[in-house]
């Protein structure tokens, strides 16, 4: 019910749909003048989306390979570039971003340059090849370019490490909104996150995530933006704060240097609860080394072309030519949040410290602060503290705590908008939580049951069982996910980055050279995704345990070292071995040109 | 030299060229980035700043469009462009 006839009308489809969505944003609006209360609305904009959700996932439902996989392979380009800035902006991105700009300025500004940057690597070195290859995940690729069942399995386990690091911070993300809107425990609300990441993905596979994931772009986007406009506006900083918010950068230096970073002790500091910060750091000023900013920077972008989730996205597109510009409106859509993260963040802290306006509370006495009403919700919410450490009555910049969420979260109610904008807020966590999470689980779920299990167990299995037997695996994986994110052992933000450094240190180089250097070969590949892997878990796990690590590369940046390590095991074995037969080169002459039918002749 | 060949060498030098740009404004710009952060840039924002919250990001959406129609123009001159969606 959804072929042809839905492609050619999908603007048409998407914009009714963007349409009822606002439609929704001020029905609610009028409810909270009528009376609902917060709580309401929270719960009806987390439940409402979700439903929307689950139909598209149910209407897209599918019994075929093809579409279960690649979608059919007919996503138009806009489209995709909507689905993959949605898979790609996770709950990380929606949530933690902007506050960890707001804490740590610069040095923490590095993500914003590596997670674009990195799509440049994208759309050059391997997403129009790996289309023109015409596989269904990303360890098709390494097993038929390379051969054999090693390297394939190989792929599927950095694959699997890469991405299930990943996804335990997403599955994490959506229980912390679920239970502050729904206001339940955390350890059940990871349950409902799963089932409704699930409700997307189980019957329609790349097909449903697809149009969901287009689904959930546009409400978060909505979300991020609208509130970042109103508050720029009501504060009258701006009405386009991208472009006017240099004098507010500005006044933030001079208080920055008006109140000076005082030192807490380290007695005073243990009495602050965890997971909060203060502002430590300078807003605009340079604050990392050129190199640090630089590694981080490298590390994302190297992999951001190595993460699977995203590289299959771009299996979905009709053409080799519609994959390159698909990865260029994919950049475009992440570029709208991105740059906004900067412009709230100078938004939130501006309106927190300068004493100059109505919402600035450093200079005012404790007991002023401790009666605003939005002090009261978040202190309650343990996402922001003060503490009177030198005992003169006033608060001081150095004696305010907050969490990093409380950016993104706190700052509509701050800044005095109507609760409806935190509801939807709460709505487009959810959405970037979940886009993400289906992307992962099914990337894991189709490796596993495309690769390990239709070709390398049970080769002839019919369609119906190939498909059945993704769809358990999606249900396990997933489950197996969110019982580890009810643990809650690592943050939010340090699981993602590990995933990208154990992505890079595996595939990046693996992918690149197979389709950029023909002499690769299987036992060069082999070397370097299990050298590669390995050699970034032992750096990782020796840092971890106090090592000191060499060239600055830290916990953050490991992926560098598993990468170089991959790239000398993969170049040196690659010559030692024997080159590629005769096939394996015509192979990749055949990757190399964009016409014509796809190399495994799907 | 073989059409797939010459294909293939052009398509080699359209990447060094998009990942020259790519170098300079992801790793290159960021070494002077304490010296350039003390200029005013676009808008009123210091240089650097501007660079790590739009600056950078911009010039990676145009740089991938770009790319992507140079390529169209190379596969096209050597009869290689997909007929089926053009």
């Amino acid at each position: 019910m959804i072929k042809g006839k839905f492609i050619d009308n999908l603007p048409k489809v998407y914009g009714i749909y963007t349409g009822g969505f606002i439609g929704f944003i001020i029905l609610m609006a009028i409810g909270e003048q009528m009376g609902m209360t917060a709580k309401a609305i929270g719960v009806a904009f987390v439940a409402f989306t979700i439903f929307i959700y689950a139909l598209i996932g149910y209407l897209s439902r599918t019994a075929q390979a093809d579409a279960y996989y690649v979608a059919g392979r007919q996503v138009p380009t806009v489209f995709n570039g909507m689905a993959t800035a949605a898979d790609w902006m996770s709950g990380a991105s929606f949530v933690a971003m902007a506050g960890g700009i707001y804490f740590k300025g610069y040095g923490y500004m590095a993500l914003l340059v590596g997670w674009t940057g990195g799509y440049i690597l994208v759309a050059t070195l391997l997403a129009p090849y790996l289309r023109k290859f015409g596989c269904y995940t990303v360890p098709d690729f390494v097993g038929t370019r390379y051969g054999g069942n090693l390297a394939r399995l190989c792929a599927v386990i950095v694959l699997t490490v890469a991405s299930f690091t990943y996804v335990t911070a997403q599955i994490n993300a959506t229980g912390t909104i679920a239970s502050v809107a729904l206001d339940i425990d955390f350890k059940y609300a990871v349950y409902i996150g799963l089932i409704s990441i699930l409700l997307c993905s189980m019957l329609g596979g790349m097909r449903a995530v697809t149009w969901t994931q287009v689904a959930q772009y546009i409400v978060l986007i909505i979300a991020y933006l609208l509130p970042i406009f109103w508050i720029s506006n009501k504060m009258g900083a701006g009405f386009f704060p991208h472009f006017m918010l240099a004098d507010e950068v500005a006044r933030i230096g001079e208080l920055e240097q008006q109140f000076g970073f005082v030192k807490n002790s380290a007695a005073d500091l243990a009495t602050v609860p965890k997971g909060l910060a203060g502002i430590t750091k300078a807003h605009s000023a340079v604050n990392a080394t050129p190199w640090a900013f630089i590694s981080l920077a490298l590390a994302m972008m190297m992999g951001t072309a190595s993460l699977p989730h995203v590289m299959m996205r771009y299996f979905t597109t009709p053409s080799v030519k519609a994959a390159r510009k698909s990865v260029g409106w994919s950049l475009f859509f992440i570029f709208l949040l991105y740059s906004s993260a900067p412009m709230l963040a100078t938004l939130s802290k501006l309106s927190l410290i300068d004493p100059s306006l109505p919402t600035g509370i450093i200079g005012k006495s404790f007991a002023e602060v401790q009666s605003i009403d939005w002090f009261q919700n978040w202190n309650q919410a343990n996402l922001m503290f003060i503490s009177d450490f030198n005992g003169n009555g006033t608060l001081e910049l150095n004696e305010f705590f907050m969490g990093g969420k409380a950016v993104v979260l706190a700052t509509p109610e701050i800044a005095g908008l109507p609760y409806v904008i935190s509801g939807l807020v709460a709505a487009g966590g959810m959405a970037a939580a979940m886009s993400t999470a289906d992307g992962l689980i099914l990337a894991i779920a189709n490796a596993i049951s495309h690769d390990v299990y239709y070709k390398m167990i049970d080769p002839k299995a019919e369609t119906a069982k190939r498909l059945l037997v993704a769809r358990v695996l999606l249900v396990v994986i997933g489950f197996a996910g969110a019982t580890i994110a009810a643990m809650e052992i690592q943050g939010i933000l340090g699981s993602v980055i590990w995933a990208f450094d154990f992505a890079m240190s595996g595939l990046f180089f693996p992918l690149v050279l197979g389709v950029w250097w023909k002499r690769a070969n299987r036992q060069g590949a082999i070397a370097g995704m299990v050298l590669g892997l390995g050699s970034a878990i032992w750096y990782l796990v020796w840092v971890r345990t106090g090592g000191s690590g060499f060239l600055g590369l830290t916990q953050l940046t490991f992926g560098i070292f598993g990468a170089g390590v991959s790239l000398v095991a993969m170049v040196v074995v690659s010559l030692m071995t024997e080159a590629p037969d005769k096939a394996t080169q015509k192979m990749v002459d055949e990757v190399r040109i964009p016409s014509g039918r796809t190399v495994t002749g799907k | 030299m073989s059409n797939a060949e010459k294909h293939w060498e052009k398509t080699r030098s359209l990447l060094f060229v998009t990942l020259a740009i790519w170098f300079v404004f992801s790793i290159g710009i960021f070494l002077f980035a304490a010296e350039m952060n003390e200029v005013t840039g676009p808008f009123g924002y210091p240089w650097t700043y501007w660079f790590t919250c739009q600056g950078s990001l911009g010039i990676f959406v145009i740089l991938v469009f770009w790319f992507a129609n140079r390529q169209e123009k190379i596969d096209e001159e050597f009869g290689f462009n997909e007929r089926e969606d053009s």
